[in-house]
């Protein structure tokens, strides 16, 4: 780690001008150590990410529109598609839109700080996720499996298909990039937890932080916990692969279960480092056009906090399948089912903010709305998913697709589009026309929706994950759910058109606040967009400002 | 958090507040690098000492006392690729007794014209059962060197230990599989040879 330099990067420059200066053109963006850039970086990156992972999301769904893979002439180049599209979408899309992009932009801004505490470490935290993101795509060139290009072991890498099953390079090149993407997570996480921690204006106590601000500590602390096991378990993966070492591979007493177990002790917190981000933006939402406070401020805040406990402890869940004792899937299924009281908590307070409150139906408040149908009926199937009985039967079917895009893609992305809606006009300056933002909402609720929900009908009848063709029978609910995803496209499609045209065509000043007396967060006291540098005097918080 | 915390930011020293939160946090994160790859022996010593994951146990000698209970074991051989064996038990099961020690024997014939260094990988299904499977003596503990188109009949000594008619989640069960894999030899160790003799009470 590069303590010295990202510890005290002003030591031998005093008169640095990444704080007292506004550099322009390609010294901006390439050598940017301002939150509000590098929170733009990420953004762009997620965008980029998103279009991809997405196209591939639809090459998969083109394949399975209906029976006899039309796309794809083997099943390893569907396996690509499908890696890709997981990694992608994980570490190039919602990580870096929830914790890089809009974590950056508003953490600072929500607790009065001037910057992040290391600037060029988060210069460095942006540097090493777009490197990963290239190595990424890199390994889709290279050989992988026999006579394939590219890394086709599922986003989870289980030995031993991406070891003794991939001997080309494709899937170094996956694991460098996790490397990287991983460290560059790491660092970001370092810089939020001591910005969050040390550099809030005077009397912004913890306990008056708004929630956005808490769910990024929380997710923060998940990442410097989680991910030194990822890049522990993927190392002796390269090793494996490389040097003859034998940490997975039974013919040298290893074995590929204690894979799973590193893999899922950082995989379970991912889902929530995924997801808790999202659950602060749409507390923000709820609560500003609701025009109430957060109902149970502490109760949500420590909801997040025993959310991110727990999760460390509940990761065999995954393995139900792998022979564990039945005491031990006893405990599993048990504290799985535990995290839904925190989850009920945060679910029931959001209800109880709107309960009685001014309501306002914009677009932010619609897509926030949405998510709490849409992620409450996810947590309900992860619930059923929790009971390792039923799990045996349902491991590995679209059920559990199911399950999990209604978390992530209709939770964590819905969360990222409110989160956007929201907050575009403090970022950019501009307004985007409501009517636009609740079109784009109702296309993606319906696609979404039409996608995912067959899934669930598919895997109770069996559909396992990750095939390429299936029997007829399965036909109907699959060619529905490829319809929903091209409706969701042309949702992502308009919203590309209605930045552009916000942003570059009807240019309508935001003005300070646009969302009146609800918005009483610390950035809506700010100009739009906010000064380059902001808080010179730093603000004064009394009273419960969350 | 008082103005000192933000003076710092333009030129000079940062206050130790930072510097310590980074030196903690920076801490945690190499501790759980550090974990991650200290669960490799630990993850190794927990499947010894409890069969867990079809480790099955290496016990000295068998003190447990026979059971009227009948088990049945099956037998199954494999040969990964890489190796020209013919690999095969005498007989693809048995029956016994629980407590009852049976020794097999297996036929492994190297069929190509290179001697062949290999070692024997074993697991037991179901998993829940391989805590009470135990080997007293087996082939798979040692390397196996074979010259071209030598044939040899390797033994396996073990007995299933009578507490498994007392295990609450395996108790009816009636038939156990015992699973072996040739590999070519990694570096000249076997799996046995980090599989400790753990004893029998």
């Amino acid at each position: 780690m590069a303590y010295g330099a990202a510890f005290n990067p002003h030591a031998e420059h005093p008169a640095s001008d990444s704080h007292a200066a506004h550099p322009t053109g390609l010294r901006r963006w390439l050598f940017s150590t301002n939150h509000k850039d590098i929170g733009t970086l990420y953004l762009g990156l997620a965008i980029v990410g998103m279009f991809i992972g997405g196209t591939f999301s639809i090459l998969m769904r083109i394949n399975l529109q209906s029976p006899g893979h039309h796309l794809f002439s083997d099943g390893q180049m569907y396996n690509v598609i499908v890696t890709g599209h997981g990694l992608i979408m994980i570490f190039f899309v919602i990580m870096p839109a929830l914790i890089g992009g809009l974590g950056n932009w508003f953490v600072p801004l929500m607790i009065g700080a001037p910057d992040m505490a290391f600037p060029r470490m988060n210069n460095l935290s942006f540097w090493f996720t777009a490197g990963g993101m290239c190595l990424l795509l890199l390994s889709t060139q290279m050989e992988g499996a026999p006579g394939a290009n590219g890394v086709g072991a599922g986003w989870t890498l289980y030995a031993p298909f991406s070891t003794l099953g991939h001997p080309g390079p494709a899937v170094d090149f996956g694991i460098l990039a996790l490397h990287t993407a991983g460290a560059g997570s790491i660092l970001g996480a370092i810089n939020f937890i001591t910005t969050i921690l040390n550099m809030r204006a005077p009397g912004m106590t913890l306990h008056r932080m708004p929630l956005f601000v808490w769910s990024e500590l929380v997710t923060a602390f998940l990442l410097l916990l989680a991910l030194p096991v990822l890049a522990g378990a993927i190392t002796m993966l390269l090793t494996d692969r490389n040097f003859g070492t034998t940490f997975y591979d039974p013919a040298g007493g290893g074995d590929p279960i204690l894979y799973q177990h590193l893999f899922w002790f950082f995989g379970h917190p991912e889902v929530y480092i995924m997801i808790l981000p999202a659950f602060g933006i749409v507390s923000q939402v709820i609560s500003t056009f609701s025009r109430k406070p957060i109902f149970g401020y502490l109760g949500m805040a420590y909801a997040m906090v025993s959310i991110g406990v727990i999760g460390f402890v509940v990761w065999a869940h995954h393995m139900f399948t792998a022979g564990l004792s039945l005491d031990t899937q006893r405990y599993f299924t048990a504290a799985t089912m535990v995290i839904a009281v925190p989850t009920g908590v945060k679910i029931f307070s959001w209800i109880a903010t709107m309960w009685g409150g001014s309501i306002r139906l914009t677009a932010p408040m619609l897509w926030a709305i949405g998510f709490l149908l849409l992620f409450t009926i996810g947590g309900v199937t992860g619930v059923v998913l929790a009971n390792a009985g039923v799990d045996h039967v349902l491991h590995n079917t679209y059920y559990v697709v199911a399950h999990f895009h209604y978390v992530l893609s209709l939770g964590a992305v819905f969360g990222i589009l409110c989160g956007w809606y929201y907050w575009f006009p403090k970022m950019t300056g501009y307004v985007i026309p409501d009517w636009m933002g609740k079109t784009h909402f109702w296309i993606a609720f319906i696609g979404s929706n039409v996608t995912f929900f067959p899934m669930h009908f598919l895997g109770l009848a069996g559909m396992p994950r990750h095939y390429f063709d299936y029997p007829d029978a399965y036909a109907d609910w699959h060619f529905i759910a490829s319809i929903g995803s091209y409706i969701f496209a042309a949702g992502m499609i308009f919203f590309v058109f209605v930045n552009l045209y916000a942003y570059f065509i009807r240019k309508e000043p935001a003005g300070n606040n646009p969302w009146g007396s609800g918005a009483t967060t610390l950035e809506w006291t700010l100009s739009s967009p906010p000064p380059f540098h902001q808080y010179e005097v730093l603000p004064r918080i009394t009273g419960g400002d969350h | 958090m008082s103005s000192d915390i933000h003076q710092p930011m333009r030129g000079g020293q940062r206050p130790r507040a930072l510097r310590r939160t980074l030196f903690l946090a920076v801490t945690a994160a190499t501790l759980m690098l550090g974990l991650s790859f200290a669960a490799v022996p630990a993850y190794r010593l927990f499947c010894r000492a409890t069969g867990f994951a079809g480790t099955p146990l290496v016990a000295a000698q068998n003190t447990t006392k026979r059971l009227g209970q009948m088990m049945v074991v099956r037998f199954d051989a494999n040969v990964a690729p890489g190796l020209a064996f013919d690999f095969a038990p005498e007989t693809p099961f048995v029956h016994l007794h629980l407590g009852e020690t049976k020794t097999v024997e297996f036929h492994v014939a190297n069929e190509s014209d290179q001697p062949a260094t290999a070692v024997a990988s074993f697991n037991i299904q179901p998993d829940l059962a391989a805590q009470y499977f135990n080997k007293l003596s087996c082939f798979c503990f040692d390397e196996t060197v074979l010259k071209p188109h030598e044939s040899k009949d390797l033994p396996v000594v073990f007995f299933v230990d009578p507490a498994l008619a007392k295990d609450k989640d395996i108790r009816s069960l009636s038939s156990i599989t015992l699973s072996y894999t040739f590999f070519p030899s990694k570096a000249g160790k076997s799996q046995a040879s980090t599989t400790a003799k753990t004893r029998l009470n």
